[in-house]
């Protein structure tokens, strides 16, 4: 392996590690979630009630208990689940308490389960909601359940960006944006649509969830930045043809959670350096602990081993 | 003189709503103006259309050129029955409910010996004109006679030459609808073009035009709005009836809001419904920036509670296109009848700057049943007395002064000219009581 030439994160010394502990991305994370959700609940009335949500976290948060004794991980750590129950609370819609219930295990459990090569495969979120849907159960994702208000998709994009600039890995969600909005455009030039309808695609808190959010899970993204920039580009290509070739809804999601298995191969041909939030850990963690880098969104993987600048 | 690029422009005539139960509404007058209605019957990839029209001009005027995205054989047009669009449309229609107080001193009394006592709810063409059009790059894909229509079939290579040869043939196409039209056709849409036969419509009897409807098989759950909106002069009014198999349908591109409902509002609104239902949808409209799409009703159509007019027979629903329903079944409404049949009315206010998109739907899963309903509540006027009857007059005092509050909010009327039409004796004339008087009861 080689050094990912372009990730610009230098060993940290302790006393700046332990400067950052506290600066734990994923309390932002959870922090913007909670503030969306409240937003969706008291504002743009969401379709789920506060004890859906409830439901939702806390079994989100048992499955990530149960799963931590199981696979005998040292300590049980609620925030990678938490995120996960937001994510699925923002996103799944289902009328039956038992399929929130299964969407929340599944989405926990998956990145346990299913792993190769020391990551697991699939965004949970992603996973669990796509899980759900191919296997016909009556679950949906409203993505006009946002709007297209410019102020939301303004403050969405900043508080993101907050977010994605303390993982670091933004170059995933700026490539997306990027390809999204000149596939968006250009295909509204080819079918000579005036410019405010990619416009108005553009302007969804939908996709800027999907964007700095999601999409942007540095554990289920290619560990190289030329290997990001082409995944962020294919999901952009696959979501385009199941949305404009397909005519399907939440073409990103289809597109992500079906990409995520050309995960590995981007790896091989474009290797870099897996991620790992350890390096802004003081305390390392033991070897062979599945990490936690789960959520319906992408989030720091605290526990999983620490490999350190000798690991390049 | 020629006919018109219509897609829009109809007015719709109102629902003659009918009673059953507590159910109540006046609905005499002309609610929306420039309004369309279109039923969605939907499974899978499969679609059948119904788009109805209360065109009140000349026959010979009327023509609707809409796109569709696939080529339709004649077996795939068929002219529907405005009875049964009517029907639905009261069905599911928003609705005003009134229940009466019951004499206060008798339900104390009761709430006395029995203290559990909880309130109940009661709640044509020559072959010249064909090369002609061959040469504008326009191709007559097909020609038939449905019912009273004149169909044609179109598909063109460019827009210009669509234009033109709909010029020629007669009809009035706005300025802007080039751009329009090219759009559609570079996206691969086929126009569905709808004239009167002035010959048919006589032989066949009929003083207005009955629904045209289509049927085909296209992952496109989508509703063209754009051409409307060409020679719209202002808002469209638009009603979507969608009819499922497995739930709820929502846009995808554009927020999907339910109305405000259950609320109490004062007794006078059942004189002024149409005044009311307009004034609140404009509102709510208002509300959310012009920019989404209204929920007024989601229910299956096995039962309704209250009935704004009894569910649709299976017969009904077949001709409407629920094409799963089969040939055979109940032959009226049979309560528990037909399960997964699932109705979802949705209204939508509609321009060009706010609605830039065609409206795009999915199907949910969602089987929850809403309705856009309002409560009237009579107080007890009739001679009683007792020593609590003080306690009932000053709730049903609160209850009004919240009642035109409410209605305030959901329409935007004049709060002062609301309890003016409420009347005296139990509205503003009476003092809210001081907090002091709710301690003693006196």
């Amino acid at each position: 392996m080689r050094a990912d030439p372009v990730t610009p994160r230098p060993p940290l010394d302790p006393s700046a590690a332990a400067s950052r502990r506290h600066l734990d991305p994923r309390f932002y994370q959870i922090a913007v979630l909670s503030g969306l959700l409240i937003y969706g609940l008291g504002w743009l009335h969401f379709d789920i009630t506060p004890d859906r949500a409830a439901l939702l976290l806390s079994t989100a948060l048992l499955t990530q208990y149960v799963c931590t004794k199981l696979w005998g991980l040292p300590k049980f750590d609620p925030k990678s689940a938490l995120i996960s129950g937001l994510s699925l609370c923002l996103l799944l819609r289902t009328n039956y308490a038992m399929l929130a219930i299964a969407a929340a295990v599944i989405t926990i459990a998956s990145k346990f389960v299913v792993r190769w090569n020391g990551k697991h495969i699939f965004n949970p979120t992603n996973f669990g909601l796509v899980f759900l849907m191919v296997v016909g159960a009556p679950v949906w994702v409203s993505p006009g359940q946002w709007g297209n208000v410019a102020y939301f998709g303004f403050l969405m994009a900043c508080l993101g960006g907050l977010v994605v600039n303390r993982a670091a890995r933004s170059d995933v969600t700026y490539a997306f944006l990027i390809s999204f909005a000149a596939l968006q455009f250009g295909r509204a030039f080819l079918v000579m649509q005036r410019w405010q309808v990619p416009l108005h695609r553009l302007e969804s808190g939908a996709l800027l969830l999907f964007a700095f959010f999601m999409i942007s899970d540095p554990k289920t993204t290619p560990n190289s930045r030329a290997g990001r920039i082409l995944f962020a580009c294919l999901v952009t290509v696959l979501a385009g043809f199941i949305q404009f070739g397909l005519y399907r809804t939440n073409s990103i999601l289809w597109s992500l959670a079906i990409l995520s298995t050309a995960v590995p191969l981007i790896d091989r041909l474009l290797p870099g350096v897996q991620y790992d939030w350890s390096r802004v850990r003081s305390k390392p963690q033991p070897q062979g602990v599945p990490d936690e880098a789960a959520s319906g969104v992408r989030q720091p993987a605290l526990d999983r081993p620490a490999l350190g600048p000798s690991g390049v | 003189m020629c006919g018109s690029l219509l897609w829009t422009a109809l007015l719709w005539a109102p629902a003659a709503y009918s009673f059953c139960g507590f159910y109540v509404a006046r609905g005499d007058a002309k609610l929306f103006n420039h309004a369309s209605k279109v039923v969605m019957v939907r499974s899978g990839d499969r679609t059948v259309l119904t788009m109805a029209n209360d065109y009140s001009g000349e026959p010979d005027e009327f023509a609707m050129v809409v796109p569709v995205p696939t080529i339709l054989q004649k077996g795939q047009i068929h002219v529907g029955s405005r009875e049964v669009l009517d029907h639905l449309d009261s069905y599911s229609a928003p609705r005003l409910v009134e229940y009466f107080d019951e004499d206060p001193c008798r339900q104390y009394a009761m709430e006395d010996r029995a203290k559990s006592m909880a309130p109940q709810a009661l709640g044509t063409m020559s072959r010249s004109r064909e090369e002609r059009a061959r040469s504008l790059g326009v191709t007559i894909e097909a020609r038939y006679t449905v019912g009273e229509y004149d169909i044609l079939i179109l598909s063109a290579k460019e827009s210009g030459g669509l234009q033109t040869w709909l010029l020629e043939s007669g009809y009035t196409v706005p300025m802007g609808a080039h751009r329009v039209l090219a759009s559609y056709i570079r996206q691969g849409m086929k126009f569905f073009v709808a004239k009167v036969n002035l010959g048919e419509q006589k032989r066949l009897g009929f003083a207005y035009l009955r629904p045209l409807q289509v049927a085909y098989e296209s992952p496109k759950f989508m509703l063209p709005l754009r051409l409307g909106m060409v020679n719209a002069d202002g808002p469209q009014e638009l009603f979507v009836f969608a009819i499922t198999k497995n739930g709820r349908v929502e846009t995808t591109n554009y927020r999907t809001v339910k109305l405000p409902e259950g609320m109490d509002i004062p007794e006078y609104v059942k004189d002024e419904f149409p005044g009311f239902y307009r004034s609140m949808f404009t509102r709510q409209v208002e509300n959310e920036n012009r920019e989404a799409v209204f929920l007024e009703y989601a229910w299956n159509m096995s039962w309704c509670d209250p009935c704004a007019a009894d569910p649709l027979t299976a017969d009904e629903l077949r001709g409407l296109g629920v094409f799963w329903l089969g040939s055979q079944g109940p032959q009226g409404f049979v309560p528990g009848g037909p399960q997964n049949t699932f109705i979802t009315r949705l209204h939508v206010r509609y321009d060009a700057r706010h609605f830039p998109e065609d409206l795009v739907f999915q199907e949910t899963g969602d089987q929850s049943n809403f309705q856009a309903r309002y409560v009237l509540r009579h107080p007890w006027k009739g001679d009683t007395s007792c020593e609590r009857y003080g306690e009932y007059r000053r709730s049903v005092r609160e209850r009004r002064a919240k009642e035109a509050e409410t209605l305030a909010s959901l329409t935007g009327w004049n709060l002062a000219s609301i309890r003016r039409k409420m009347g005296g004796g139990w509205s503003e004339d009476d003092n809210p009581p001081d907090w002091w008087q709710r301690i003693w009861n006196n």
